[in-house]
C-alpha cells in the first residue's frame, strides 16, 4: 500500500482526536449549568416577543419567571400579556407556584378627533412619524393632544391589531390586540391606554387625553373633554376624577353603571358593547365617527367574519355612517 | 478670491426682493401676545398681574435661570389676562396679553436720535445691562446674549465675530440693518469687545451685499480693531461655525462651542440691539422684520413690536395674497412653518415669508438613487441618506455613531435631493431620539 | 380660505430630479449614438432602437403587473439601459439575442432588486456580460464600418482592435509586428474601427461626458481616475518591455474603455457616494481593466472589472466616509 496514503490518514486522524480531546476539557472548563425549567418556561410562553412583558425577549423574560420564583417564591409583577391567565398558569405549574387569575386588558384609543369632530385647520406635509410631527407642531386639527394619526403605533404592533381607519384618521384597536403595550410607549401623545377589557368587552372610559381649558378645547374638537365636572357628580362610585380640565374613569372603581356618559355635554365618553338604551340610539348615532364605536358594532356582531379586517372595519364605518 | 467655508454648502435662488426698501416703522398694534418664552433655555418668570398698566419697556417677566432672558412690555396700556396663547407651532405657551393704550415709554429710554459713541460701562455693567435689557441672538436661535458674553473658565475669547452674512434666501431684515444703522452696529461692535476682553473684531457680510460691504467699510474706519470681510455667497455661511471656517479658517471641533477656538459670534441685528440697551437704555422690545413673498403686494422691512400678531404685519403688506400655500417664520431654509397668522412676533422673528401653493408644496418622492449629492452639499460632513436609513430603521446608536447630533439642521441635504427625500425631517426626529439616549445615559 | 401647510424646513428646493438626471444623460448619449448610426447604418438604428423599446416595455410590465406599482417608467432609466445596452453589443446581433439581454438586464438585475435605486449593480452591464457568455460568438464577431449605410447586408466582421492584440501575442508576435495590422490612433479616435455600437468613437463618448459634467450629472472623480489609472499601470507594462507591452495610449482609445469610464462606471446607484471612494472605485476599475485585458482570457476587460468594483461599493461606502467638520484629530 502507498506509504503517503498511511501518512495522511494518520496524521489527520491524530489532529482529529487531539481536538477531541482538547474540546471536551474546553466544553467542560466553560460549561454554563442553566436550569432547566428556562427551557421549559420558554417552552409554554408564545415566542411573540414582542416585549410586552418590560423584557428583551420570551427568552429573557423566562430566565426572569424562573430566577423571581425561586427568589421570592411568586409571580407577582410578571405577567405575559400575550398568553394571559392561561400561560402564566402553566408557567407557575413549571414552577410549583400559584398565580393570580389577572383581568386581561385591551389598547384603547383615548381620542375621537376625527376628520369630522376635529376638522383640518392647516396640512401637514413630510415625515409620517408621529413623534416628528409632534415635535413640530400641534396637529393638523389643532389640538395639541389628540391624535395625529400618523400611525406610529400601527408601526410597532407585531399582532395586526390596530389599524388607522382612513376615513376618521384615527387608530382602531381590533380583536387581535394582545395588550403587549408596544401601542402605548410608541405614541408620542400618551393617547393609547391599556384598561381592563370588561365582561363581554363592555368598557367606559373617557375618549380625550386634552388638558386644556374648555374654550380652546372645543375650539379644536367638538368632541374634546371640556373638564366640566357633571360626570365627577353623577358617579357614584368615586370612579372619576378630574385633574388639569381633564376626566379620568378609573378601570377598577367603575361599576359600568352608565350613569356619567348621557351626562356629558360633548360626548367624550364612550360606552363600547353596551345594548343600546333605546332612546339614546339617536343621539348615540349622531355623535359618532369613532372607530371605538365601530368596533362596538363590530364585537357585537356574532356573524363578523373574521377575515379581511379591512372588510369589517369598512363594514362597522358604513353602519355608522 | 473671496473667503468661504469648505466642506459642503448650496447656492439657492437668494429672492432678496426687498433689499431696496428702506426700514418702516410698523404703527403699534390694539393688542400684543407676548409669550414668555422667546429664547432657548427656561421661561421667564412673570411679574404683572391681570389689570396692571405697563409702559412700553417695562419689564414684565424676569429670566431668573442661568441661560434665560428678561421680557419687557412692547406697549403702554393694560394687561389684559395672562393666558396660554398659541405659537408658530401651535402648542399653547404661557403669554401677557396686553390692550394698548397709547404708547408711553419708559422714561429711561433715550429716545433721542442722537448717536452716542462714549461707552462709559464698565466690562462687567456691560454685560449685566445687556442681561437686564433681555436681549437675546437675533440670528433666529434666540441664545441669550450676555451668557455667550461670559466667557467660561480656562477659556479665552481672542475674536469677536459679527454675522452680517444673512445667508437665508429672502430675508433682508440685516442687510436694510446695516446700511441704515451702520454706526450704532459698529458702536455695539466695540461695546461687545469691550464685554469679551477681545481687541480684534470682524464682520462677515456675502458680497451680495456690496452696499452694505462698502458703507461699513468706510464707517469702521473710524473704530479701532474692527474690519469688514466680504464672503462668497454660500448657505449656510451664517451658521456659527461655518462662519468661522470661511473668516479665520478655524474648525471649532464637534460637539463643542465656538470659544473653543476662540471665537464668539453675534449677529449684526443682536449688535444693534446692544448698542441700544448699553447706550440708550432701551430692552429689546422691537425689532427689524422682513416681510416677503413672490405674491405679497408691498414687501418690506418693517420695525416690529414683539408680539404683534403676524396678521397686523400681513396687512401692512397689502393682506394676505389669494394663493398662500405656507406662511413662514424665518427664512425658506431653517424657518418654521407657522400653523396660523395669528401668532405673535417674537424675538426670534427675522422674517415673514409668504409662499405661494406651488412653491409651497413637496414633490413626489423617489427611491434614494445614491447619487451623493447630499453628502457634497453636507457642511457638517454627515451622509443625510445614511442617517435617514438609519433613523426609519430606527437604529439610533448608528446614527448616534455616525454624528446625528452634529447636523445643524440647516436643510441643504433635502434642498438639494433630486429624489425628494425628507432626510432632514427624518435626521430631526432621529437626532431628538439620540439627544434623548444620551440624556438617559448621563443620568 | 385654503388651509396653510405646516411641514418642517427647508422650504424651497432645487429644482433637479431623478428624471432631469436621467434625461440628461439620454441627452449625453446622443453624439456616441449618432456616430454609431454613421458608422453602422441601419444594423445600428434597428439595435438601438430595440433595444430602448425593449428595456421600456419589460421595466412597464414587470411594474405593472408583477410589482403591482405605479409605473415610473418616464424616469428615463430604463431608456439609459437600453441604449447602454445596445452601445454595448455589435450591430449584427441577433433582435432575439438583445431581447433576453434586455431582460436580464431590466428584470433581473434592476427590478428583482426593487427599482431603480436598490440594484447594486449596472443592469445594463449585467445584461451585456450574460448575453456574451450565452452568445459569444455573436458578441464577439464585430462587423466594421459600412459602406452603404441604408441597407442591412452581412457586414464584414472581423475583431477588434483588441482582439486582433491578443489573438498576435498569443501567437508569439511581438506589439511591433501586430501595430501594422491595428487602425491609426485618429481613426479610433473618431470611431472608423470595427467594434460595439457605442464604444467606437472616443471622441462623441467625451463630449457627452463633458455635457454631463457641464449639468452636473457626474463629477470628475471617477472618469479621470479611471482613465488615469489605466493609462499608469499600462503605462508601467509598456516601460518595463515596449514589445510586449503595448503603449497606453492603445489602451485608452481601444475597446470600450472611453464608455465604461465615462457611461457605465458613473452610473450613481452603482458607484460610491463620497469623493475619495469614487476615486477609489475609478482606480480599482482601471487597474482590474488593464489585468484583465493584459493577462486574462479575454481580451476586453471593463465590463467585468465595472461590475467587480460594483459589487465593492457597499464596502467602499463604509470605509471612506466624508470628513465630519469639526472632527477632532487625534495627535493633534
Amino acid at each position: 500500500m502507498n506509504v503517503e496514503l498511511i501518512y495522511s490518514v494518520a496524521t489527520l486522524g491524530l489532529i482529529g482526536s487531539v481536538s477531541a480531546v482538547i474540546l471536551y476539557f474546553v466544553a467542560q472548563k466553560f460549561k454554563v449549568i442553566e436550569d432547566p425549567r428556562i427551557d421549559q418556561v420558554q417552552e409554554v410562553l408564545p415566542s411573540a416577543n414582542c416585549g410586552g412583558c418590560g423584557f428583551a425577549g420570551c427568552r429573557a423574560f423566562a430566565e426572569a419567571l424562573v430566577m423571581q420564583g425561586g427568589e421570592k417564591g411568586n409571580l407577582d409583577g410578571l405577567k405575559c400579556p400575550v398568553g394571559g391567565n392561561d400561560v402564566m398558569a402553566q408557567v407557575a405549574g413549571i414552577l410549583g407556584l400559584t398565580v393570580e387569575q389577572q383581568d386581561p386588558v385591551i389598547a384603547v384609543v383615548r381620542c375621537n378627533g376625527s376628520f369630522a369632530n376635529s376638522p383640518k385647520k392647516v396640512i401637514f406635509e413630510g415625515a409620517t412619524s408621529c413623534v416628528f410631527a409632534h415635535n413640530l407642531f400641534a396637529g393638523e386639527g389643532g389640538c395639541p393632544y389628540g391624535c395625529l394619526g400618523l400611525g406610529d403605533c400601527v408601526k410597532v404592533c407585531n399582532f395586526d391589531a390596530i389599524d388607522i381607519d382612513k376615513a376618521t384618521g384615527l387608530p382602531v384597536v381590533n380583536e387581535k390586540c394582545v395588550a403587549c403595550g408596544a401601542c402605548v410607549t410608541a405614541c408620542p401623545r400618551k393617547i393609547i391606554e391599556l384598561r381592563p377589557k370588561g365582561k363581554k368587552d363592555r368598557r367606559i372610559f373617557v375618549s380625550c387625553v386634552n388638558q386644556e381649558k374648555g374654550g380652546p378645547a372645543k375650539k379644536n374638537c367638538a368632541v374634546a373633554c371640556i373638564g366640566c365636572g357633571k360626570c365627577v357628580k353623577v358617579c357614584a362610585f368615586d370612579a372619576i376624577t378630574l385633574l388639569n380640565n381633564l376626566a379620568y374613569i378609573d378601570p377598577l372603581k367603575c361599576r359600568l353603571c352608565r350613569k356619567c356618559a348621557p351626562e356629558c355635554p360633548t360626548g367624550a365618553i364612550h360606552e363600547l358593547n353596551f345594548p343600546q338604551k333605546k332612546e339614546t340610539l339617536a343621539t348615540e348615532i349622531n355623535k359618532t365617527g369613532s372607530r371605538n364605536e365601530a368596533l362596538t358594532e363590530k364585537v357585537s356582531e356574532p356573524a363578523m367574519t373574521p377575515d379581511s379586517k379591512s372588510g369589517n372595519n369598512n363594514g362597522g364605518i358604513s353602519n355608522e355612517t | 478670491m473671496l473667503k468661504t467655508f469648505k466642506t459642503g454648502g448650496v447656492h439657492p435662488p437668494e429672492n432678496k426682493i426687498t433689499e431696496k426698501q428702506a426700514i418702516k416703522v410698523l404703527p403699534v398694534p390694539a393688542i400684543v401676545y407676548i409669550p414668555f418664552s422667546q429664547h432657548l433655555g427656561a421661561p421667564a418668570k412673570v411679574l404683572v398681574a391681570k389689570g396692571d398698566k405697563v409702559k412700553a419697556g417695562q419689564l414684565i417677566a424676569k429670566g431668573e435661570a442661568f441661560i434665560s432672558a428678561n421680557i419687557h412690555s412692547s406697549v403702554s396700556g393694560k394687561v389684559q389676562k395672562i393666558d396660554e396663547v398659541i405659537e408658530t407651532s401651535g402648542y399653547r405657551k404661557p403669554s401677557v396679553i396686553i390692550e394698548v393704550e397709547g404708547d408711553v415709554w419708559d422714561e429711561s429710554i433715550d429716545r433721542s436720535d442722537r448717536i452716542s459713541k462714549d461707552i462709559i460701562l464698565s466690562q462687567k455693567e456691560i454685560i449685566k445691562r445687556i442681561n437686564e435689557m433681555g436681549v437675546v441672538g437675533l440670528g433666529g436661535a434666540t441664545f441669550p446674549s450676555h451668557v455667550k458674553l461670559m466667557v467660561p473658565e480656562g477659556k479665552k475669547a481672542e475674536l469677536l465675530i459679527i454675522n452680517g452674512v444673512e445667508c437665508e434666501p429672502y430675508l433682508t431684515s440685516d442687510h436694510r440693518l446695516m446700511l441704515e444703522k451702520g454706526e450704532e452696529i459698529l458702536v455695539g461692535t466695540q461695546i461687545l469687545m469691550i464685554a469679551l476682553g477681545v481687541s480684534k473684531a470682524m464682520i462677515g457680510i456675502e458680497n451680495n451685499k456690496p452696499d452694505a460691504i462698502a458703507h461699513l467699510t468706510e464707517l469702521a474706519k473710524n473704530f479701532n480693531g474692527i474690519q469688514v470681510h466680504g464672503l462668497k455667497v454660500k448657505y449656510p455661511q451664517g451658521a456659527e461655525k461655518q462662519l468661522i471656517k470661511a473668516l479665520v479658517n478655524r474648525e471649532v471641533p464637534s460637539g463643542k462651542l465656538p470659544i473653543e477656538v476662540g471665537a464668539v459670534v453675534h449677529n449684526a441685528g443682536t449688535s444693534f440691539a446692544v448698542y441700544e440697551a448699553v447706550q440708550k437704555n432701551k430692552p429689546l422690545f422691537e425689532r427689524v422684520v422682513t416681510i416677503t413673498g413672490k405674491s405679497v403686494k408691498n414687501p418690506g422691512n418693517f420695525l416690529v413690536r414683539i408680539g404683534t400678531p403676524v396678521s397686523d404685519l400681513i396687512a401692512a403688506s397689502g393682506g394676505l395674497p389669494e394663493d398662500t400655500g405656507k406662511i413662514i417664520g424665518g427664512g425658506p431654509m431653517m424657518g418654521k412653518a407657522l400653523v396660523s397668522p395669528e401668532v405673535p412676533i417674537v424675538k426670534g422673528t427675522s422674517g415673514i415669508l409668504i409662499m405661494n401653493r406651488e412653491e409651497s408644496g413637496r414633490q413626489e418622492l423617489k427611491n434614494c438613487i445614491r447619487c451623493g449629492k447630499c453628502i457634497t452639499v453636507c457642511p457638517m460632513g454627515l451622509e443625510p441618506w445614511l442617517l435617514e436609513k438609519l433613523v426609519i430603521n430606527e437604529n439610533f446608536e448608528k446614527a448616534e455613531a455616525e454624528k446625528i447630533v452634529d447636523c445643524m439642521e440647516c436643510g441643504s441635504c433635502h434642498y438639494t435631493c433630486p429624489s425628494k427625500r425628507p432626510l432632514l425631517d427624518y435626521i430631526r426626529f432621529g437626532k431628538g431620539k439620540v439627544l434623548q439616549i444620551i440624556r438617559t445615559r448621563n443620568k | 380660505m385654503n388651509l396653510l401647510t405646516v411641514s418642517g424646513s427647508p422650504h424651497v428646493f432645487n429644482d433637479t430630479s431623478v428624471s432631469k438626471i436621467m434625461w440628461g444623460v439620454v441627452i449625453a448619449m446622443i453624439p456616441a449614438t449618432l456616430v454609431s448610426f454613421w458608422y453602422f447604418g441601419l444594423g445600428g438604428i434597428i439595435i438601438t432602437l430595440s433595444a430602448v423599446i425593449f428595456c421600456v416595455l419589460i421595466e412597464y410590465l414587470v411594474q405593472r403587473y408583477l410589482l403591482k406599482e405605479a409605473p415610473s417608467v418616464k424616469d428615463g432609466s430604463a431608456v439609459i439601459t437600453g441604449i447602454l445596452l445596445a452601445f454595448n453589443v455589435p450591430s449584427n446581433l441577433p433582435v432575439w439575442e438583445l431581447l433576453i439581454g434586455c431582460i436580464v438586464a431590466i428584470a433581473i438585475a434592476k427590478m428583482s432588486f426593487g427599482g431603480l435605486g436598490k440594484n447594486p449593480f449596472n443592469p445594463a452591464l449585467i445584461g451585456r456580460v450574460f448575453m456574451l457568455i450565452s452568445f459569444p460568438v455573436d458578441m464577439t464577431s464585430w462587423p466594421l464600418p459600412v459602406t452603404n449605410r441604408m441597407v442591412l447586408t452581412d457586414a464584414v466582421t472581423g475583431p477588434t482592435t483588441l482582439g486582433i492584440l491578443k489573438e498576435g501575442l498569443a501567437n508569439g508576435e511581438t506589439v511591433s509586428q501586430i501595430s501594422s495590422q491595428l487602425p491609426a490612433y485618429q481613426q479610433m479616435f473618431m470611431g472608423d474601427i470595427g467594434g460595439s455600437l457605442g464604444e467606437v468613437s472616443a471622441l462623441a463618448l467625451i463630449i457627452g461626458g463633458l455635457f454631463m459634467l457641464y449639468k452636473k450629472i457626474i463629477t470628475w472623480h471617477i472618469p479621470v481616475s479611471f482613465m488615469l489609472s489605466v493609462f499608469m499601470f499600462s503605462g508601467i507594462l509598456y516601460l518595463t518591455d515596449p514589445e510586449h507591452y503595448i503603449d497606453p495610449v492603445f489602451h485608452l482609445l481601444a475597446g470600450g474603455l472611453m464608455l465604461g469610464a465615462i457611461f457605465m462606471a458613473t452610473d450613481m446607484v452603482t458607484s460610491p457616494m463620497t469623493y475619495k471612494g469614487m476615486i477609489i472605485f475609478g482606480t480599482g476599475c482601471g487597474i482590474l481593466t488593464v489585468l484583465i485585458r493584459v493577462f486574462g482570457a479575454y481580451p476586453e476587460g471593463v465590463s467585468f472589472a465595472i461590475l467587480i468594483m460594483n459589487a465593492c461599493v457597499p464596502l467602499i461606502n463604509r470605509g471612506f466616509k466624508p470628513k465630519r467638520f469639526g472632527e477632532v484629530v487625534k495627535n493633534g
